[in-house]
């Protein structure tokens, strides 16, 4: 990664140049990058980044609760998992319930996050995740885009595979019955449905591909089934965790599925995770198949780097893994203007004394939107509380 | 450590018999120590002998060697012989012995083995599994007497990814749910077919105890005691008084014992009944280990307040806590914890998954570190585990990020030295010394990227990894289940 000389635009008129130590430019405007080594408006303040810096797009963290969790185990500041009886909850979007003050939102930002996807947990058909910006002190302002995958869960421990697998093709053959024949149900001329109207309304869009299915599942012959309903079915995929997908990589590539998953498991943490190795990732992109990295962590988001890092230790190009945090969760979900630094891009930038995927590196700017972030959060309040203890 | 009022020596022999069998005829002294050596000492001890077999000699050579006692040597050698560091210096070694296997470690780094205060490996082992929950005698709030070793399950397949990582020596611990959880067990990491074999030669006894959310929601959502933190207090203080108590019998007892021998002595023929031990109490025994000084209490706690109340508890029952574990408040009593000398165990960064631990801050071991309190980063997790310099890495920059004056030495301490001080085995591991055992890593880069991996690791001179022959797997578990990690 080169230095860049990155001028960053604020919408009022404002705007910040970054002066790399080796010359090369990035310009934005209105928030967005709009060119990439050129030279910066002289309106711009500049900010003279030290030698070895490295500038990146501020990460996308892509499984998280970041803002519908504060304190995992007092349920009054959970809503990142409903606990309804109805396992099918496809109409349930996470983003009604964010809170842009929380406190997580800091402790990820000094992580060199800038977006996260925001997913619903529990049940068979978890509900539809959300994208945000970690800015902002509104829903409004936060929101990317409030549906940018339907969420499902398959695997051991909820009843058998093939009940649950028959349970998903159940629903989504009915949300197709239902989509085509809406003046028959409306009219009250319908079977009973596998599912209440509003799930099979929100589940539209995934049978138009809209959306894609998200999956957590971890075991190889589970991730085969899955395969097999969603070709059937004719919907689009992402799987998340995939421990055993290795096994599968040609067949996840010939379908052109995208892999969300942790480098850090390493060990058959369950019975559905006998096979899982270290060089997942590797595999995976070497078979030719997308790899989004994923701290699955509310509270931890900010080890999303570190994820990034063990990836590579396992073998994933330096570059790749950087992209599975960046570039690649960004074309998965649908945020196409997000993870990437060229022009047209949103002004998420983050810039680093060093290798982001090395603990050594202090995270020294991050722009979100082209604003300059504080790089404080309630964890900086207690520890400049308590630096000293007045002795 | 404190020792109790008495300290006195009784027979072992009639402190374990006398509760079942009349006192044998030679009685001597009675051990009151209620650590190990007792209960092993009436058994066909040990049943299973430890599985390392130490190399005759090893020589590393060409390495950056790490020392963790300051004096960091940039190219040099470490000599193993007879399972112990004979020698170690800058540049080129001295003849090896015969036998010795030498091996060029040009661009590896040496550390001592790494030491994880706390782990469930063995007692919740992979794959989670309901018949494998064996962490938490979750029955009632005082366990002292079980004993982590009896749950431990040598064949978990997280062992031998935690060596893979560097660990050559961690604490496996019974969970929080109870108030006294039970013994820990100080373990090597070796293959072996029970848990004994394992056993740290000479480690002394642990044991487990909490403070906090844990045991009140375990209990009190159960609607039994405790359901407060004034009744997770009651609990312990309650415990330990009992504990007292025996202790006293104990040490009335030895001299009674003492005056029945000299009576006898005078008459010269006239024999009485001698004087009736106390009962067996395994769950007070454990404490009256603790309030002799013997076995060193490992407290799950999180909060300042927590804590304090804690240091007043063993305050009044005249012990000494060996280390807070988690402690992700200890940041702000980092003046009393260098006081009082306890360690604290923490994470590099875990917070807010639950409410007594949403004040953790990166900068915990770092500001523990700068008040010359002994910061220590566990695990607590079978993923944690396998890298744990990674953990150790993000609290170092966490610290100097934020402008605290601290050296990579301190902060391979919190993982080699300062866990073996918690440990009790300061004088055996932690440091590259000579004398010590050779517990090693070699690294195949910074130990503190995330990208450096384990090349090789020993266990008492003999290599139990090695990253270019793996070898077959230890654990029965994985033996068979087709493909693996390499």
């Amino acid at each position: 990664m080169i230095a860049l000389l990155l001028a960053l635009g604020l919408a009022h008129g404002e705007c910040t140049v970054l002066v790399g130590a080796e010359g090369a430019t990035l310009v934005l405007d209105e928030g967005e990058i709009q060119s990439v080594e050129e030279e910066a408006p002289a309106a711009c303040t500049a900010v003279n980044l030290p030698e070895g810096a490295q500038v990146t797009p501020a990460f996308i963290e892509p499984s998280t609760a970041l803002g519908l969790v504060e304190v995992s185990l007092e349920q009054n500041t959970v809503d990142s998992s409903s606990n309804e009886s109805d396992p099918v909850r496809a109409a349930l979007t996470v983003m009604d319930g964010y809170n842009p003050r929380s406190t997580l939102i800091g402790v990820a930002r000094l992580g060199g996050i800038g977006t996260a996807v925001l997913v619903p947990g529990g049940g068979l058909i978890s509900g539809q995740s959300a994208a945000v910006d970690l800015v902002g002190a509104t829903q409004a302002e936060a929101l990317i885009t409030p549906s940018v995958g339907m969420h499902a869960g398959l695997g051991g421990g909820g009843g058998s595979r093939s009940q649950t697998l028959m349970r998903l093709r159940e629903v989504l053959e009915d949300a197709r019955v239902y989509g085509r024949n809406r003046a028959a149900f409306d009219g009250d001329r319908f079977r009973d449905l596998a599912a209440e109207r509003l799930d099979l309304e929100a589940l539209q869009r995934v049978l138009s591909k809209e959306i894609p299915l998200v999956v957590s599942v971890q075991r190889a012959s589970d991730i085969e089934a899955l395969l097999r309903l969603a070709e059937e079915v004719g919907i689009r995929l992402v799987l998340v965790g995939a421990s055993e997908g290795w096994l599968l990589g040609e067949q996840l590539a010939a379908a052109n599925v995208p892999v969300v998953l942790d480098p850090l498991v390493y060990g058959p943490g369950s019975f559905d995770q006998i096979h899982a190795r270290a060089d997942n990732a590797a595999l995976l992109h070497a078979a030719g198949v997308p790899v989004v990295i994923s701290s699955f962590s509310s509270h931890n988001a900010r080890t999303l780097r570190q994820a990034a890092g063990n990836a590579v230790r396992g073998g994933l190009p330096h570059d790749v893994a950087l992209a599975a945090i960046t570039r690649t969760p960004a074309a998965v979900f649908g945020l196409e203007d997000h993870g990437r630094l060229e022009p047209g891009a949103v002004g998420n930038v983050a810039v680093w004394s060093g290798d982001p995927l090395e603990p050594s590196s202090e995270l020294l700017h991050l722009y979100l939107r082209g604003e300059a972030m504080p790089l404080t959060s309630r964890q900086t309040a207690l520890f400049e509380k308590y630096r000293s203890l007045g002795e | 450590m404190r020792l109790s009022k008495g300290g006195m020596l009784l027979s072992l022999t009639t402190f374990l018999a006398c509760a079942t069998t009349p006192p044998a005829g030679d009685v001597g002294e009675v051990d009151l120590s209620f650590g190990l050596a007792p209960y092993e000492a009436v058994g066909r001890s040990p049943v299973e002998a430890p599985a390392v077999e130490v190399a005759p000699a090893v020589i590393l050579q060409n390495a950056r060697i790490l020392t963790a006692a300051g004096g960091d040597i940039a190219s040099g050698f470490i000599v193993l012989r007879d399972g112990r560091i004979e020698a170690l210096g800058a540049g080129a070694p001295p003849a090896p012995p015969p036998n010795a296997t030498v091996v060029d470690a040009k661009g590896g780094v040496v550390t001592p083995g790494l030491i994880d205060t706390h782990s469930h490996l063995g007692v919740y082992p992979s794959p989670g599994a309901r018949a494998h929950r064996d962490g938490n005698e979750a029955t009632s709030p005082t366990t002292a007497g079980v004993w982590a070793e009896h749950s431990f399950w040598p064949q978990d397949p997280g062992l031998q990814r935690a060596v893979a990582g560097g660990v050559t020596t961690l604490q496996a611990l019974p969970g929080s749910a109870n108030l006294i959880g039970g013994r820990g067990v100080v373990l090597h990491l070796v293959p072996t077919r029970g848990s004994r074999a394992m056993r740290f030669p000479g480690a002394p006894e642990t044991v487990k105890m909490a403070c906090g959310e844990n045991p009140k929601r375990v209990y009190g959502g159960k609607g039994g005691a405790p359901s407060t933190r004034m009744g997770n207090l009651r609990g312990q203080r309650a415990a330990f008084a009992s504990a007292q108590r025996l202790l006293e019998d104990w040490e009335r007892h030895s001299q009674e014992l003492a005056q029945f021998h000299a009576k006898e002595g005078d008459d010269g023929g006239e024999r009485g009944l001698p004087p009736q031990a106390p009962a067996r109490d395994l769950d007070q025994e454990t404490l009256v280990g603790v309030l002799r000084g013997e076995i060193l209490p490992q407290v799950h706690c999180y909060r300042a307040d927590d804590m304090i109340s804690i240091l007043q508890m063993a305050d009044e029952f005249g012990f000494e806590i060996r280390s807070f574990h988690h402690a992700l408040e200890a940041y702000k009593i980092r003046d009393i914890l260098a006081e009082e000398g306890v360690a604290s165990s923490t994470w590099a960064d875990w917070w807010g998954f639950k409410l007594e631990a949403y004040d953790g801050i990166p900068q915990n071991a770092a500001l523990l570190a700068e008040s010359g309190a002994r910061a220590i980063i566990h695990s607590d997790s079978s993923v944690g585990i396998q890298r744990l310099n990674q953990e150790a890495a993000k609290a170092y920059y966490a610290g100097v990020h934020a402008g605290i004056a601290l050296d990579e030495t301190e902060a391979l301490r919190w993982i080699t030295a300062n866990p073996a001080w918690a440990l009790g085995i300061q004088d055996e591991v932690g440091t590259l010394e000579p004398g010590k055992r050779a517990d090693l890593v070699l690294w195949d880069g910074p130990p503190f990227s995330n990208y450096t991996r384990a090349a090789q690791v020993y266990i008492d001179g003999a290599l139990v990894f090695d990253a270019e022959n793996p070898g077959a797997p230890w654990s029965d578990f994985v033996t068979g289940q087709g493909e693996r990690s390499p």
